[in-house]
């Protein structure tokens, strides 16, 4: 038996309560991602200047520095994984989740330990629910990330890179974060983080003058280097945080335009019944009379 | 009138200032540095302290940074830090307060880095601000 249309009418008005909340949600997601390519664009002057000095140390020194030194046979690496704090976002967390996994399966093909350090409660559930474990996790600022938090973040995995292999030091760090492309495009990527790899001079070709380093280039690495991969870690929650609010919108959109279909259809579904029950009334009555008209005769 | 050279300053997540400019006074770890034009390319730590651009009309402009860089190239000056702010911004009470905070910190024998660093900071912030209003 079809619905009737009470039921009809009970579910339209659901799915459009539905239909205004992920509407609103997808109007908050494009409001947060304008700001977050504001964050991006007012960090970029930082970061191009930050690279710039780098470069200039790493073109005009031969100083081996801890942070730069590749181990010949890496034993144990670690990952560290970027996903959201929450979800309705698509598959922004289960995208760079799986990526993530792809990695360590890698990694423990080539014999090597692995340490996963998380960012966001959606990759920390994921690894708990299956046991896994976690060598270290941060939450509740996968959307608006603060330098506070990436510093705490970046100085953690420098120290576990700075820690000898024997007392449970990484040989190399890397990062598992979803790159934003485009409002349409967002992909996971890997990057190694630790030990750094120095592009030498100036992706502009200019060439680098001769500096002198103030008191001398170990120092100035000392401070540098700390600074830069913080950077590098920002960055990535920066492009991970844009990246889940564009899916998040891409998701609440779509989302949207389901409960617009299926309020029309449901309506369609509703106005056939009341057509039916109409159509009944006036048969009944037309039997009704007809039955009285007969007795009369 | 001195020449002049290219001048930024930039925080971790803004640039605070660019222009050109005929003098930067920097605090580095090793002391005061002055940087006219045609200074030779040097890079050198900042330690929490005021940096002070006179720009190309005369004008001086006053920041306050921690814990970055100056870079000096032929032409141009970076001075590159996490923590940068303009002195004219700085809130002295709030920066007294969180010098009081750090001190009583150090007092109770609390010797880590971060209190030791709100302590470099609140007190450059606080030397800053009196030496603008004075």
């Amino acid at each position: 038996m079809p619905a009737t249309l009470r039921e009809l009418r009970e579910r339209n008005r659901s799915v459009r309560a539905t239909q205004k909340i992920t509407r609103a949600m997808e109007l908050i997601a494009a409001s947060r991602i304008t700001k977050a390519q504001q964050a991006a664009q007012s960090a970029f002057p930082y970061t191009r200047e930050l690279n710039r000095a780098v470069a200039a140390v790493a073109a005009y020194s031969d100083v081996r520095h801890p942070l730069l030194t590749e181990t010949d046979n890496p034993r144990r690496s670690a990952i560290l994984l970027i996903t959201s704090d929450r979800g309705l976002a698509g598959a922004y967390s289960s995208n760079v989740i799986k990526m993530a996994e792809r990695l360590t399966q890698t990694l423990y093909d080539e014999k090597r330990e692995v340490l996963t350090y998380i960012t966001g409660r959606k990759g920390i559930s994921h690894y708990q629910y299956r046991n896994r474990p976690i060598a270290g996790s941060w939450n509740g600022f996968s959307d608006k990330p603060e330098h506070t938090q990436s510093d705490i973040i970046a100085d953690t995995l420098i120290e576990k890179f700075l820690t000898p292999y024997e007392q449970g030091g990484v040989d190399e760090i890397q990062v598992v974060y979803t790159r934003f492309e485009s409002m349409l495009l967002q992909e996971p990527r890997v990057r190694r983080v630790l030990p750094l790899h120095v592009v030498k001079g100036d992706q502009t070709g200019e060439l680098m003058p001769l500096y002198i380093f103030e008191p001398d280039a170990e120092s100035v690495l000392d401070k540098l280097l700390p600074l830069y991969v913080r950077n590098r870690i920002h960055f990535y929650l920066m492009q991970s945080a844009a990246s889940e609010l564009a899916s998040k919108q891409k998701a609440m959109k779509s989302a949207t335009d389901n409960a617009q279909s299926l309020i029309e259809s449901l309506t369609r579904q509703a106005n056939q019944a009341r057509q039916a029950q109409i159509t009944q009334e006036i048969t009944e009555i037309v039997g009704g009379t007809a039955a009285l008209t007969e007795k009369d005769e | 009138m001195a020449d002049t050279f290219w001048v930024e300053v930039v925080a971790a997540d803004r640039s605070l200032w660019e222009g050109a400019a005929s003098q930067v006074l920097a605090t580095t770890t090793e002391g005061q540095i002055g940087i006219l034009a045609h200074h030779i390319p040097l890079i050198s730590p900042l330690d929490a302290g005021l940096v002070e651009v006179t720009a190309a009309d005369g004008q001086r402009h006053m920041f306050i940074a921690d814990g970055g860089f100056v870079s000096v190239q032929a032409t141009r000056v970076a001075v590159i830090a996490p923590y940068a702010q303009w002195v004219k911004d700085i809130d002295v009470e709030e920066a007294r307060r969180s010098l009081m905070d750090a001190q009583s910190k150090r007092d109770a024998g609390d010797n880590s880095v971060e209190t030791q660093q709100q302590y470099r900071r609140a007190q450059a912030q606080v030397k800053a601000a009196e030496l603008h209003t004075a």
